[in-house]
């Protein structure tokens, strides 16, 4: 099914419970929300709040229980998993609090592997992998491995692998929790920088964000990050929208 | 994903978990190894058996009759109502049906120039009485094709094999060069160098017809031929120690002593088959048969026991009986196949234990690498190249491991071979191969290393494939 509403994502009546014993965790509650494209949403919560999970069920990592979540148009609830595959592979770029690169893989190697799952000919691979490590101003640390990295530099790694594939939108999962302050504060410029590019427009609200480069969904639970760079930010309780709040 | 890059990934990390992925490849190796040096084993003594029975002669050879003869009493034969019916119709001067052939010098010549046939030869085998000197002692003398000469039979015998096709030259069997040399008072290896003379009724085809009755001898029975006393000297060679050469249906069983075939046909004895000839002239009142040579049978070789049944065929069509070994033959492949099979399935065994290391380690890399799934498919990876992916590595384990195995089946082969030789020169037997591993074992069993190795990959490669790519995630 399609919805051509012009939103990056569009979540309704949105449902995830899982059933712990006897016991049903409603992680994510009967949530609506509309994300606009080039909008930069923070997702902010307490610890368990629901809003790793909605991010999941946004990336197509999970599916729903109940209701129906559109990207860019198309209902990915109702997604085979190929579908959902190649979803995660060409719409859309994931970063995790805990990195998540392979180890025994160099940087350059980490970052290739989107373009090999998306089939991207070996030929054009390099200069991609290079304009993506480029962006996060790791070229010069290409060869090494992760454990020769600080953690701020594996978290700038994990977004040229997030954006190699050149995605539209952006799902950052908490991406400053394993980092210190200062860090951690380098790495939502960076983030930054990809919302509002070079030369694109900084004003205007959400309607017009399609020219500001990549949607942005932020999972935070540092309310001062998520005033300071968001354009949305989206308060969740106990699986339900508690308040949102506009910048 | 494309099959290059699924197979880089695999390959790195089979390269990561060396010493564990090693030692499963070992295991698989081993497994194969078995398997080859069992087969290899079989294959081996099949070989040798055929090799052994292929220098016999037997199972490239086919003897032919004439139908018509074919169907007489003696050996093989019987009376029939049709074939009584065409003796009678010959006896009265009818002639017999046209697929009725004699097995005459054309036919020879015909059955000769048939693709495959290599040699076509009659068997001579007569009764003469061999002396060394004053006294002599019967015996059956037979005739030898020069073919004969790569005769297993005359392997370990003493002196040589006749020196040409033409020689006059005699190889006698262990036993009558015993009793010669009894007789002579001097050891049986003695007789080698010395004159054996051989005499014989030989038979001498008549000039013209007798003028009277009155004036036949009792070496003129009224026949197209005579029996003439004869006699000839031969130079004994050999003295072949073990039993009958493979000459004819079952060999000549009792023949004492051996000469060229091509000598023995020159000196026209008289031979068993004379006597039916004989009884034939005699009922049609000479008539027949008393010009060109009539075989009783005919002896042919093929270049190789494939070409038995082709050419059988071919002189079952000319109109002649025919016998060959092959049917023998059969039975021994199937009971090499049957012990191929045996051997096969013990070998398999180890190679089912390895299968359960590849199950152990996927199963193991699957735990190990539960996050590393998880971010692959975070990236985009689907269930299909997850499962393509640990399927690569079980096929790549076995391809390895089947590479690997037929090199060490290959040497563990060898070492037996090695040992037996050993073993046998120490029994004073001269050694023999027992050992093959042709190209196809090495192939088939590299093939069925990679097929296992898949199979034990299917359920482990599912299971990585169906992991929830969130809980991967979480997996510390």
């Amino acid at each position: 099914m399609n919805n051509n509403n012009g939103a990056a994502f569009d979540a309704i009546e949105v449902s995830r419970h899982y059933r712990m014993g006897d016991a049903v965790v409603r992680a994510v509650d009967r949530l609506s929300l509309k994300i606009a494209h080039g909008e930069y949403v923070a997702l902010l919560g307490a610890s368990g709040s629901g809003k790793s999970t909605l991010l999941n069920l946004l990336a197509g990592l999970d599916r729903p229980t109940s209701g129906a979540i559109f990207a860019n148009g198309r209902d990915i609830s109702g997604m085979s998993a190929e579908e959902l595959a190649r979803h995660r592979n060409q719409t859309i770029g994931i970063v995790f609090q805990a990195f998540h690169l392979l180890p025994k893989m160099t940087l350059e190697e980490n970052v290739e592997l989107p373009l090999r799952l998306a089939e991207t000919p070996r030929a054009e691979r390099p200069a991609r992998v290079r304009e993506a490590l480029d962006r996060v101003l790791l070229t010069a640390r290409r060869a090494h491995h992760p454990s020769q990295l600080s953690g701020g530099e594996q978290q700038r790694a994990a977004i040229a692998r997030a954006l190699v594939n050149r995605p539209s939108i952006l799902l950052a999962d908490e991406p400053t929790g394993n980092l210190d302050t200062r860090t951690g504060e380098e790495i939502l410029q960076l983030i930054e920088g990809l919302h509002h590019p070079a030369g694109a427009s900084m004003d205007g609200g959400a309607a017009d964000g399609a020219a500001r480069g990549m949607t942005v969904v932020l999972v935070t639970h540092e309310q001062a990050l998520a005033e300071r760079f968001a354009d949305r930010i989206v308060t969740i309780s106990d699986g339900r929208i508690e308040r949102e709040e506009r910048r | 994903m494309k099959a290059g890059d699924l197979l880089e990934l695999a390959s790195r990390n089979l390269r990561e978990a060396v010493l564990r992925n090693t030692l499963t490849t070992l295991g698989i190796a081993v497994g194969v190894a078995s398997l080859v040096a069992m087969l290899s084993l079989g294959v081996g003594l099949q070989e040798f058996a055929s090799r052994r029975l292929e220098r016999t002669g037997l199972f490239d050879s086919i003897y032919v009759r004439p139908r018509q003869s074919a169907a007489r009493p003696g050996p093989g034969g019987g009376f029939g109502r049709q074939q009584q019916q065409q003796d009678a119709d010959a006896s009265a001067g009818v002639p017999t049906s046209p697929d009725i052939r004699p097995l005459d010098e054309a036919a020879r010549k015909e059955i000769e120039a048939l693709p495959g046939v290599i040699e076509v030869y009659s068997e001579v085998h007569f009764t003469a009485e061999a002396s060394l000197g004053a006294s002599g002692q019967l015996t059956t003398v037979a005739g030898l094709p020069a073919s004969d000469s790569s005769n297993d039979a005359f392997d370990d015998m003493e002196g040589h094999f006749f020196s040409s096709a033409d020689a006059t030259e005699v190889i006698l069997r262990a036993e009558m060069a015993q009793s010669l040399a009894d007789a002579a008072n001097i050891q049986p290896a003695a007789l080698i160098g010395r004159t054996l003379t051989l005499r014989f009724p030989q038979r001498q085809a008549r000039a013209a017809a007798p003028a009277a009755p009155a004036a036949a001898g009792l070496n003129d029975l009224g026949m197209g031929f005579s029996i003439v006393p004869t006699e000839k000297a031969f130079t004994i060679v050999g003295i072949v120690v073990t039993g009958d050469p493979g000459v004819g249906p079952g060999g000549l069983g009792g023949s004492g002593a051996y000469i060229p075939l091509k000598v023995a046909e020159q000196l026209a004895p008289v031979q068993g088959s004379d006597l039916r000839e004989v009884m034939d002239e005699s009922s049609a009142s000479g008539s027949a048969g008393a010009g060109g040579v009539r075989y009783a049978n005919l002896t042919l070789r093929t270049d190789g026991p494939g070409s038995v049944q082709p050419v059988e065929d071919a002189i079952k069509h000319m109109g002649f009986s025919t016998f060959s070994l092959l049917d023998v033959t059969k039975n021994l492949r199937l009971l090499f196949a049957i012990l191929d099979m045996l051997l096969g399935i013990f070998g398999s065994l180890a190679l089912a234990v390895a299968s359960l290391g590849i199950v152990n380690t996927l199963v193991m890399a699957i735990l190990e690498r539960r996050r590393e799934i998880g971010v692959l498919k975070a990236l985009g990876a689907s269930n299909r190249d997850v499962r393509r992916l640990f399927f690569l590595e079980a096929g790549v384990m076995g391809l390895a491991g089947g590479v690997v195995g037929v090199g060490m089946g290959w040497a563990i082969g060898r070492a037996i071979q090695f040992g037996t030789r050993i073993y046998l020169n120490r029994q004073g037997v001269p050694a023999e191969n027992i050992w093959s591993v042709p190209w196809w074992l090495a192939l088939g069993a590299i093939a069925f290393a990679v097929l296992v190795s898949l199979a034990a990959g299917i359920v482990p490669a599912s299971r990585a494939a169906r992991l929830d790519p969130v809980q991967a995630l979480r997996y510390e």
